[in-house]
């Protein structure tokens, strides 16, 4: 496939389909891609990288891309296709200076956990589901399904939400088995609960990777960085104030967010964010009906959306109060 | 030389725990480590470089400054007073007590910065050597060696034993009331020369600053390859979170209606809001933001510090930023490269 890859981007740029590619470059290591725009076929044969470290979702980069003169390909895997329609429909993107090229995906690879596994590594190749990691400290072979992506682990869909050109198969949904670590949350007592998050939460640093990353993000200046919003704070003056951060951001791109997963991926303190998005997705899904934020472009989301039947899901109603 | 049989280890931070504190890098929970005060039965965390560096023991990420509260017509003004807590940190690696350093010289200069000199006076830093260098480590580049770490007192695994060697009089004080041995050094020896085999053969081992001495500001300011470099930059303060030198600070309030806490936090040059001025953002897009946090390391830095670089080569901005952008991809892009 990296063959593949590598050659359509090439091809795009000498037909003249696009002035620019969107792809991953390549790092010091096999791991650490980095999101880039190619202009020349020179740079990508060097530099384009197709793996299963091609994890960074390049969709918000349109945003600031489409707004530039020329057309851009942009290489997308499956989940990347969702945020993508999902910024279409909020007008966020130029659609007509974007030509996607939707690459089918075998799940990414989480570096952490291979380096959990096999300490310094530095060369990797892969012998059917085995990963044989080159390190430091001698060779170590791991079964590929040992360091999947967490989120790659419970995929949502491998079938392409938009593509003008498909790379592989298109894929297929994979069910609701994505929502059993909000099952294992849902078990907890209301206490239990409070404290997993309280831990997890606790170690927050407030870099706002999470939020940078996350496509549904979009807002041209977030409130938390405007000085006179007068909720603006680089760092919690309490504990609490740093845990209703994350619960405030999960709640403003409910029913936008298409559980792409990059806010668990890019959490330099590991903190399963995806967790929060996740219960407000189903919840959502058991409330209003199944909805997929970015599979479409035209059913409007449950969160600005009315019908005279919508449910009341709240505490009041639940006690059978004044709604039943 | 001083040693300890690894396996009395417990006894050793026990006894370290005598008259304070004792912060040692330990399992944070999500397969990565913190350093956190240690209490009988807690585990020590193995492994290299934590997540965070030690910085945050003498500069943390928020520190209160002063209260103030009103009721009727009076303003209660409470400042925050000065610890004075001795404590020991157990465990710190080369690279972070050169960050430590570092520090030092922006806060201990004047004018003195109270509550940074009150932890450095009361902690004794106790380093380890490192016997395992992560793949993304290059403090070679600058300078450190990673089998002879500063601090008040060096320790180093060797032979299932941990020996110590004090470097300052708060080191030797700490060692004479510690369950210590006296044993002969061959075992560090040969243990500092396995670890200078695997430093020599680092993926990052050639690295160099070359490019970066002084007298180049402007030039390296003005280069065209910034631009692609910070492209896809998120704006995030991961890095310079994660970075064991980076002290830029904020002073924030926090109004919660009856009364305002002045507070001061870690600042990121990454933020679009950093050193914001009445007439506006000095630092217009996060291409300059980008190229601030690159020159403050190889240049602003050194040349106020007698040519001393901001950068340790921990890796942590390597390992942790959301893009993979680092200072080791700057440093290639536009110095002098690796040696061949």
């Amino acid at each position: 496939m990296q063959a593949d890859v590598k050659q359509r981007a090439i091809a795009l740029l000498k037909e003249g389909t696009a002035d620019r590619v969107l792809g991953w470059k390549a790092g010091e290591f096999f791991y650490d891609l980095t999101p880039a725009v190619f202009e020349t076929s020179e740079e990508v044969e060097r530099d384009f990288v197709w793996s299963p470290f091609s994890a960074p979702n390049l969709s918000k980069y349109l945003i600031g891309e489409t707004r530039k003169p020329g057309k851009i390909a942009a290489f997308l895997k499956p989940c990347d296709t969702y945020s993508f329609q999902q910024l279409r429909k909020e007008h966020r993107i130029d659609r007509e200076k974007v030509y996607v090229v939707a690459v089918q995906c075998g799940g990414m690879c989480d570096i952490e956990k291979i380096k959990a596994l096999a300490k310094a590594p530095t060369a990797i190749r892969e012998e059917g589901d085995m990963l044989v990691v080159s390190t430091l400290y001698g060779e170590k072979r791991l079964p590929r399904q040992d360091v999947l992506a967490e989120r790659c682990l419970s995929c949502k869909s491998t079938k392409m939400a938009y593509y003008d050109e498909l790379l592989g198969d298109d894929g297929e949904d994979k069910g609701d088995g994505r929502f059993e670590g909000v099952r294992r949350l849902e078990a907890m007592t209301p206490e239990e609960r409070y404290q997993f998050w309280r831990g997890e939460l606790s170690r927050c640093i407030r870099c706002n990777a999470c939020r940078n990353v996350c496509p549904a993000c979009s807002c041209e200046k977030c409130v938390f960085d405007n000085p006179t919003s007068g909720v603006e704070n680089k760092a919690a003056a309490n504990s609490f104030e740093e845990n209703m951060f994350h619960i405030i951001r999960a709640f403003h791109v409910a029913g936008r967010c298409t559980d792409c997963g990059e806010c668990s991926r890019v959490c330099p303190q590991h903190i399963p964010l995806h967790l929060l998005n996740r219960k407000l997705i189903s919840d959502m899904n058991e409330l209003y009906g199944p909805y997929q934020a970015g599979a479409d472009l035209e059913t409007r989301p449950p969160m600005t959306d009315f019908r005279y039947d919508d449910p009341e899901p709240s505490v009041v109603a639940r006690r059978g109060g004044a709604q039943e | 030389m001083k040693k300890i049989a690894k396996s009395n280890l417990p006894e050793l931070l026990a006894a370290m725990a005598a008259r304070g504190k004792v912060y040692c890098p330990q399992p944070d929970g999500a397969g990565g480590s913190k350093f956190a005060p240690w209490t009988p039965g807690t585990p020590v965390a193995q492994g290299c470089n934590t997540r965070l560096g030690p910085k945050g023991l003498f500069f943390p990420q928020t520190e209160e400054l002063v209260r103030f509260r009103v009721s009727g017509k009076e303003l209660e003004i409470r400042e925050a007073e000065l610890r004075e807590e001795p404590f020991v940190v157990f465990g710190v690696r080369a690279c972070d007590c050169r960050a430590l350093e570092i520090l030092d010289r922006v806060f201990l200069s004047e004018p003195v910065d109270g509550f940074y000199k009150d932890r450095r006076d009361h902690g004794v830093v106790v380093t380890l050597a490192c016997s395992q260098p992560e793949e993304t480590c290059f403090c070679g580049t600058f300078g450190i060696d990673l089998t002879n770490p500063q601090g008040d007192v060096t320790a180093w695994e060797a032979e299932d034993c941990l020996w110590f060697r004090a470097n300052t009089e708060k080191g030797r004080e700490l060692l004479e009331r510690l369950p210590l041995e006296d044993g002969e050094d061959a075992a560090v020896e040969r243990a500092r020369e396995e670890a200078r085999e695997i430093a020599g053969r680092l993926p990052l081992h050639g690295l160099t600053t070359k490019g970066f001495e002084r007298g180049r500001m402007l030039e390296l300011f003005r280069r065209p390859e910034w631009a692609g470099l910070s492209e896809s930059c998120l704006g995030c303060g991961t890095c310079t979170f994660v970075c064991p030198t980076c002290q830029c600070y904020d002073v924030k309030e926090f109004d919660n209606g009856r009364e305002v806490c002045r507070f001061r936090c870690w600042d990121s040059c990454m933020y679009s809001d950093f050193t914001l001025m009445s007439a506006g953002q000095p630092r217009p897009t996060q291409k300059e933001r980008f190229r601030q946090r690159f020159m403050h390391k190889l240049q602003y830095f050194p040349d106020n510090n007698e040519g001393i670089y901001g950068c340790v080569g921990c890796g942590r901005c390597l390992r942790q930023c959301p893009i993979h952008m680092n200072i080791v991809k700057v440093m290639k892009t536009l110095g002098g490269g690796e040696d061949a």
